[in-house]
């Protein structure tokens, strides 16, 4: 065992660590420009120099690289100060890698190097006010009419449609099948007459979501991905590719509880002092390094080229609740003071609160922490699926709930 | 990046897998549950001749001279079938401390016969209940003889050697004891899991050797069980995973409502969460085995963490394997028991879960200062 790169790696570490050095975008350059403005800047930038999304054959846009070259990349620029990408992490990570797989040659040659440059922004339009956890309960239609589909419903929890440029979508094209077996599964420009993006306000005050409506919009089956009805086969492909880039952070973990309990007093004396508190807090460390070297495995095998094992799925079914649980405490830390927002009269705990509001959202976004537990126990241990009473039932004799 | 057990490291874990269960059935276990023996002498005899025993002795004093990572692996392949057989109590105690602290004449006298296995070594700190410290030690050396009693004792009743936490001219040292020599009285004691024997020792002047500097022992006491912690948390490592196995497999075959339990999922989120812990804890053994077999400074931190989630692991998952298994896990009959009556053992035989949360933070706090 050791912590060290191959030869090669080590090479290539040193090429992206030049590269970055000598082409970090500097406050001047930037100066001008919005968050957006900001992002699109620096993905051009990293696009024009072959950086940009590593993984992708270089015809579409990427760098044909390895996974592990693609971790080293990212190690790399996390060292650097850069404007924020994750306005494109949907598309990159979830869109892109769809469209690979199930578009024409023509189509991806087409959409994809814009999408790698980031001068398009991708969206996702899966869930439904009644799809969530049960994604294929999904009800938008769409309807034939001669060599193309009218879409009529409405999506939700879309991340960043409101400055999207494309989207993928899923919808029923059957209702009389049973509910898996009805669903095709399309792109389209967000631009298409009769989509209207409206946000959702959180209950952290922030917008990171929007409902999106469908009245009558016009969609070519030319930009159908796989057969009619093979819909949730190709949604399949997105969903794995979503467990990989929904990270399960929050910004705050045992080195700012640690410190925070190093700050404030409890019992007269420093918080950190008090047996209770140590012990939460090695709880907390052994889960934070636990997930760590379970990475450090992941990256091993990538390494070797071997596919990684599936102790990868673990880390947002521990990371959500482990941020909720250690805001939830770092408030409690402060006493009558946790309560302050305004950073006027204390700034100690406002991460905790951010972090505290945002955390029940990590806990829901991509699968919920009781879907991953299923995904876990039917896909990794093999047990079977629930009873489900809705199996073989024509979509549209299903009970719901309205 | 390469924080991997090496292509012969896993071949070394395939043959101990395959020998062990070929021989350490829970057959093996039970007989050694009912029935009046200590340990399983045919199966430490098989290992020792595998050169377990010997695994990362010197070859100076007749050992193999291997590395900790394979040690590694062996511990959780032994901790997996819950091995009758007193190998912590003498590798990763008695030789580590003797390796540790030894004269250059205690490790000839000593290490060669640890590692061919023809003796048998023990640890002898604890005293009585709650948490053992160096204030708190009470056996005696004065004049080259030993004073007092050690309660319980890991493999005491077996054991041929034991190293020794004593107290000589008021400060607490480590010593030898030759546990076949006179002024030592032994009797095996009940325990909750009579699968590891353990012992009451009275010592009443018995011939005790200083091992290491004097005034050294706790500070011996506190290296020994960093060391020891990452091998204890690969035995409960194996366990907790045998634990999640057998939970999986009766689920599986066990139909309530007219469906495989298995597929209700307050049973799959419960083993679920049992893989989760199983994992936090095996990615936390990795570091402390790389910790450990390179001496790195990280050890005290990589040691407590491995400890406490392996404690917690197998916690979990021997608890819930019982539950799983509904009242037929509650008879005598089923191996539920095993697991169930191991983790809790090994939870406590080199300091409990509240002892390792504090020295993990301690050491996080001594590293940050440092």
């Amino acid at each position: 065992m050791d912590f060290s790169d191959t030869k090669e790696e080590a090479a290539f570490r040193k090429e992206a660590n030049d590269w970055l050095g000598a082409n970090v975008p500097s406050e001047e350059e930037l100066e001008a420009l919005d968050d957006k403005g900001r992002a699109k800047f620096w993905q051009k930038k990293k696009f024009d120099a072959g950086w940009a999304c590593l993984r992708w054959p270089k015809e579409f846009g990427g760098r044909d690289a390895s996974a592990i070259e693609n971790v080293i990349w990212g190690q790399e620029e996390a060292q650097f100060t850069t404007p924020d990408s994750s306005m494109f992490q949907i598309g990159q990570g979830m869109c892109g890698p769809t469209m690979m797989a199930w578009a024409t040659e023509e189509q991806n040659k087409l959409y994809m190097p814009s999408l790698a440059s980031g001068e398009e922004v991708w969206c996702q339009l899966f869930s439904e006010p009644a799809g969530g956890s049960d994604l294929a309960a999904l009800r938008t239609r769409a309807e034939r009419d001669g060599d193309d589909w009218i879409i009529n419903g409405q999506k939700i929890w879309t991340s960043g449609a409101h400055f999207s440029d494309y989207a993928i979508i899923v919808l029923r094209t059957d209702p009389l099948v049973p509910k898996h077996q009805g669903l095709s599964y399309f792109f389209l420009s967000m631009k298409t007459p009769g989509i209207e993006v409206k946000p959702i306000k959180q209950i952290s005050g922030a917008s990171n979501f929007n409902e999106v409506y469908f009245t009558d919009v016009r969609v070519s089956d030319a930009q159908r991905l796989g057969a009619v009805g093979q819909g949730w086969q190709v949604a399949l492909t997105t969903l794995m590719n979503e467990r990989a880039s929904i990270g399960a952070g929050g910004g705050i973990g045992f080195d700012a509880v640690f410190a925070l309990a190093q700050k404030v007093n409890m019992d007269d004396r420093p918080a950190i002092e008090d047996a209770g508190v140590r012990r939460k807090l090695a709880d907390w460390y052994v889960q934070e390094a636990g997930l760590k070297y379970t990475g450090y495995r992941t990256l091993s095998a990538l390494s070797r080229g071997d596919l990684p094992g599936p102790e990868n799925s673990i880390g947002k079914l521990v990371g959500a609740p482990k941020t909720q649980d250690m805001a939830s405490f770092a408030i409690d830390l402060l006493e009558g003071m946790g309560v302050i927002a305004d950073s006027e009269l204390s700034d100690l705990a406002n991460k905790f609160q951010h972090a505290y509001m945002n955390s029940p959202g990590l806990r829901i976004a991509g699968g919920t922490d009781e879907v991953m537990a299923n995904i876990i126990a039917e896909r990794v241990l093999g047990m079977p699926q629930d009873v489900r009473v809705d199996k073989g039932i024509p979509f549209n004799e299903v009970p719901t709930s309205d | 990046m390469n924080f991997e057990f090496s292509d012969e490291q896993n071949l070394l874990r395939e043959q101990a897998r395959g020998f062990l269960g070929d021989n350490c059935g829970t057959k093996v276990v039970r007989n050694i549950l009912e029935g009046d023996n200590s340990y399983d002498q045919d199966l430490w005899r098989q290992i020792v001749e595998m050169g377990w025993t010997a695994a990362v002795i010197p070859e100076e004093y007749d050992g193999l001279g291997l590395g900790y990572l394979e040690l590694s692996v062996i511990a959780e392949e032994l901790g997996r079938v819950y091995a009758p057989v007193p190998f912590s109590s003498s590798v990763y105690l008695a030789s580590e401390a003797i390796l540790a602290a030894g004269s250059d004449a205690q490790k000839e006298a000593w290490l060669p016969k640890l590692a061919s296995g023809n003796t048998i070594g023990c640890f002898a700190l604890v005293e009585g209940p709650g948490q053992s410290s160096e204030a708190n030690i009470s056996a005696s050396v004065e004049g080259g003889t030993l004073t007092g009693t050690k309660l319980p004792v890991a493999d005491g009743d077996i054991a041929d050697v034991a190293v020794v936490i004593a107290k000589q001219n008021d400060s607490v040292s480590a010593f030898l004891v030759d546990l076949t020599a006179s002024g030592v009285s032994r009797q095996a004691v009940s325990t909750i899991d009579p699968t590891r024997s353990h012992a009451k020792i009275e010592f009443s002047g018995a011939a005790a050797e200083l091992l290491g500097e004097e005034d050294q022992g706790w500070a011996l006491v506190e290296k020994i069980y960093d060391r020891a912690a990452v091998l204890f948390a690969w035995e409960q490592v194996g366990g907790a995973d045998t634990s999640l196995d057998m939970a999986k497999e009766y689920s599986l075959g066990r139909f309530a409502f007219g469906r495989p339990i298995a597929s209700y999922q307050a049973i799959k989120h419960k083993l679920t969460n049992a893989y989760v812990k199983n994992t936090l804890a095996r990615g936390n053994c990795y570091y402390g085995s790389w910790a450990l077999s390179t001496n790195a400074p990280e050890l005290p931190v990589a040691a407590a963490a491995a400890r406490v989630s392996a404690i917690q692991a197998y916690h979990f998952a021997s608890k819930e394997n019982i539950q799983t298994h509904g009242g037929m896990g509650f008879t005598w009959e089923f191996d539920c028991q095993f697991p169930y009556r191991r983790s809790k053992l090994l939870a406590v035989n080199i300091g409990s879960e509240s002892a390792w949360q504090e020295k993990l933070i301690s050491a996080i706090e001594n590293e940050r200062a440092a």
